[in-house]
């Protein structure tokens, strides 16, 4: 299916660029979406919805100019584009010749989600109940949410690139209560990727399972100690870590404004040489993996630690324009209602070496953070804060007692230096990350590393 | 494009498809963004969004459908699929549009003088906002000065026979300052709102930006201790807002509330009095009828210390035997109502901020809090946050700190907020809340 054929882009840039500009785009899009959530026993709130809209995008300098519509018909888009080249003041200019929209390298989608009857995935809802329930008699709530989604983009833009991309993601999540005396505890967890229905067809359930187990755990948890400890990370989501305390000072959009701590650090050790670190949005059927970013610029493998030396930014094109590089792919956007800024896509730290009880046997009194409910980072210094959703003590080289209220706080710069272990076992989570107001998928992975010293911030005096 | 018509055309095709009762929220919205940096427009965006979002009901079931094509045929499609997601979800007797509509006039929700202000004028005030932020001795950057503003309209129609909409227009700005170098480097933000661009002070948006960022230069970590904390409008209104979702019925009903069963206790200190209000002319979240038609009003939530009410749409209500406090919130046309909070507000009290500090003593003056939705667990409302601000010695404002943590939980909080700034100020950060400085009692800081 094509949104807009190449000749209507083409008169759309003609027309973007009537009064000047050095690069015209076009992005259109058609999504489509279903969800479903279980609260409280009871399946409720299926919603679907169907979009088209499209951006049109004039860049002059170190200036751009927006317009978003809904809908993709001819007459929107002309009105756009007339609408965007009223803001600039030039000679026209004339795009390069524009060819079908070659479609991106795919991921498999063996069972497409929308061609699952909604009873099924009514089914897997109160099957995830059911386990979580199961696994321990003082689970007393369960929510569990489905959801699905296909974008179909289409880039045009005045340098001839013309790509298409389809993109199907699908992802269950649930967040289970338990309850003793008067004490409440949460346990989330989640599954997804870009991929269809067959991510669901082996256990499932087993999302609703580790998820009542969190919530079990904490039941039993001690107040979190205060003070500098000796940190182990875990895989998979514990990966938040290098996406927020790096990953964003990466960015090239921030790194232009000195708005980032690893701004002007090309080249420089800021990690042992036995760390090293990938952004990777072309990883099979990963969360934040896509065919080409939302610019149309193919997505790849970028190294961004290399042997403990920071060796790359995070760039879309018109960052990369401004420092005489090549896009990384990162130019990603929320929807047709956004414009791209470099974001990262599957950002994890190689594996390597040692085995977690390994990283965990060398401490002798520290903290075992498995699990964050979230982090945030202020990318200009790199001081960060995250929330331990699961976390025990380490004590003379063992994992002891579940915690709560933990948070880590750090300086991103800091912490990369003081990893003194990485692992083997990496995983990748499903995230979403949220800046500039737009929300994106992510995936954030990382086998289990240690950290020499971190602050942990907790409510034990 | 009349959505009020579209509104009725969608309820009577969810009809005609079959559905028992059907709602419809149709919205039309048109905003610009402008983004300045370095004394040149960075971007400069415009948006034009409409769409249409139905609630079908069959029986005791109920689906949500919505789309971006108003036109008979897309309205027919959405009410269709609405129709059909229903047929998937389990029974809620509770489930079911509002008993009683209406609407309460709110006024001035809309300024005829946004229409009048061009784009051209909007950059000036962007610039002027990043000028006013660089003046400042000691800011080293301006990331960004960014104004943006909408002008929407909704219309909701149901099968119970009611029909109404409403336009408003919304303009804020903000920016984002830098002062000191490289490890040194500390953040400052500003922001402003109103209606229309004319009430924004490109002045006090930037000097708020600088003076914020300039304040934290030389922050150094403090020891860990518990001590008094005074948290600033910005960090209070953050502290409310997760307040004010606890106190949602939803929350409530589904067991994920502390305050469950609790209403007419003493929950909090009587210095504390949090009202949500959806009739507040200057309140962003303000329109004469809810996400589903109930009209707006003001709720006590907490007065003298007691918990006087929880937050109830028409299901909620129906299911506690209670009426709606029109607090069916939506997001967009793009997701079904939910209880939420319209507009919470603080009611100030007498003493300036450094009042506060002479009342705190030896303590801590929090400006700025990170991490705050992984850090705050709302179900048990234990939290733990990164935070900066300035110590409190003597009962006044000393020395820069930052790389902290504060921590405490929701419940023990309110009862020992002792006592009440007098400049409360709008915060559009999340969920609409104006609130004024506070002071609590005791929280654990985590530092070195």
């Amino acid at each position: 299916m094509t949104l807009v054929e190449p000749a209507l882009a083409t008169r759309v840039l003609e027309r973007a660029l009537a009064r000047g500009g050095e690069l015209a785009e076009l992005y259109a899009e058609a999504r489509q979406g279903f969800s479903l959530s279980l609260d409280d026993r009871r399946v409720e709130r299926p919603q679907g919805g169907r979009e088209r809209g499209a951006c049109v995008r004039v860049v002059q300098g170190e200036s751009s100019y927006n317009g978003y519509v809904d809908g993709v018909e001819e007459e929107d888009l002309l009105r756009v584009a007339d609408s965007v080249a009223q803001a600039l003041r030039g000679e026209e200019r004339r795009p390069a010749k524009l060819g079908a929209a070659a479609p991106a390298k795919g991921y498999p989608v063996l069972a497409r989600p929308e061609a699952v009857e909604a009873g099924r995935k009514a089914e897997l809802l109160r099957a995830c109940d059911a386990r979580a329930r199961a696994t321990g008699a003082e689970v007393s709530q369960a929510r569990v949410g489905y959801t699905e989604s296909r974008r179909t983009v289409e880039v045009y833009n005045s340098e001839g690139r013309a790509a298409s991309d389809d993109r199907t993601r699908v992802r269950l999540s649930a967040q289970v209560v338990a309850r003793r005396n008067g004490r409440v505890e949460t346990g989330t967890d989640t599954h997804g990727g870009h991929a269809g229905w067959e991510l669901f067809e082996t256990d499932p359930e087993r999302v609703a399972e580790r998820a009542a187990r969190r919530a079990l755990t904490l039941l039993d948890a001690v107040d979190a100690p205060i003070g500098r400890l000796p940190v182990v990370v875990g895989n998979g989501f514990g990966g938040v870590l290098l996406h927020e305390a790096v990953g964003h000072g990466l960015e090239a959009d921030g790194v232009q404004k000195r708005a980032s701590v690893y701004a002007g650090r090309l080249g420089e050790r800021v990690a042992p040489d036995f760390v090293t670190a990938y952004d990777d949005g072309s990883r099979q059927g990963d969360w934040g993996s896509d065919g080409i970013d939302d610019e149309g610029t193919p997505t790849r493998r970028t190294t961004v630690i290399e042997e403990g030396r920071l060796s790359s930014y995070l760039y879309d094109l018109l960052r990369a324009r401004r420092d005489g590089v090549e896009s990384t792919g990162n130019g990603r956007r929320e929807s047709f209602r956004h414009v791209p800024v470099p974001r990262m896509t599957n950002t994890f730290f190689a594996p390597g070496e040692a085995t977690p009880d390994e990283l965990i046997a060398g401490v002798d009194r520290g903290f075992y953070a498995v699990s964050f409910g979230g982090g945030q980072v202020e990318p200009a210094t790199g001081d960060f804060v995250f929330g331990v959703s699961e976390g025990y003590l380490i004590e003379g080289g063992r994992v002891t007692a579940p915690v709560r209220g933990a948070t880590l706080v750090g300086n991103g710069l800091e912490a990369l230096g003081a990893i003194d272990g990485v692992a083997g076992d990496l995983e990748i989570a499903t995230g979403y990350c949220v800046k500039a107001g737009q929300s994106v998928p992510a995936g954030v992975g990382q086998p289990h590393v240690r950290i020499r010293e971190l602050t942990v911030g907790g409510t034990a005096a | 494009m009349n959505l009020a018509v579209a509104a009725r055309r969608a309820t009577e095709a969810a009809l005609s498809a079959g559905a028992t009762d059907a709602e419809a929220w149709a919205e039309e919205s048109t905003s610009r963004q402008v983004r300045v940096y370095a004394g040149e427009v960075e971007s400069l965006s415009d948006a034009g969004a409409r769409g249409v979002g139905v609630r079908a009901f069959v029986g005791a079931r109920s689906g949500y459908a919505y789309g971006t094509d108003l036109g008979d045929g897309g309205v027919a499609e959405v009410a269709q699929a609405a129709r059909q997601a229903a047929e998937v979800a389990d029974e809620d007797e509770h489930a079911g549009l509002p008993d009683q509509s209406g609407t309460t006039a709110v006024p001035d929700l809309a300024s005829a003088e946004l229409a009048a202000w061009s784009t051209g004028r909007k950059v000036e005030l962007a610039l002027a906002i990043e000028r006013a932020a660089r003046a400042r001795e000691g800011v080293t950057q301006v990331e960004n000065a960014v104004y943006s503003d909408a002008e929407g309209s909704v219309a909701l129609a149901n099968s119970r026979g009611f029909t109404a909409g409403y336009s408003a227009t919304q303009a804020w700005a903000y920016a984002s300052a830098f002062a000191g170098e490289g490890a040194e480097l500390m953040t400052g933000l500003g922001v402003g709102l109103g209606r229309d661009p004319a009430v924004l002070d490109p002045e006090a948006i930037g000097g708020e930006a600088a003076e914020r960022a300039l304040a934290l230069v030389g922050a150094r970590q403090p020891e860990s201790r518990r001590c008094p904390v005074v948290l600033d409008a910005f960090v209070a209104a953050s502290f409310i807002g997760f307040i004010g979702a606890m106190l949602s019925a939803e929350a409530v009903q589904r067991g994920r509330s502390l305050f469950a069963g609790r209403e007419g206790e003493h929950v909090a200190d009587p210095a504390l009095a949090v009202a949500d209000d959806g009739t507040d002319p200057d309140g962003p979240a303000s329109a004469p009828f809810d996400g589903e038609g109930s009209a707006a009003r003001r709720t006590a939530l907490l007065e003298g210390g007691r918990l006087l009410t929880f937050l109830f749409d028409a299901r909620t209500a129906r299911k506690a035997g209670r009426a709606s406090t029109g607090n069916a919130t939506r997001a967009s046309y793009r997701s079904p109502p939910s209880v939420g909070t319209t507009n919470l507000i603080v009611e100030p009290g007498a003493e300036d901020l450094d009042g506060l500090a002479r009342l705190a003593g030896d303590g801590l003056y929090v400006t700025d809090v990170a991490g705050l939705h992984s850090g705050v667990n709302p179900v048990s409302g234990t939290f733990s946050v990164g935070a900066s601000g300035r110590l409190i010695e003597n009962g006044e404002l000393g020395a820069p700190v930052r790389e902290l943590t504060i921590a405490s939980d929701l419940v023990s909080m309110l009862k020992v907020v002792c006592a009440v700034g007098a400049e409360a100020r709008w915060v559009p950060l999340g969920r609409s809340v104006k609130a004024p400085p506070l002071l609590v009692g005791e929280m654990a800081v985590s530092g070195s």
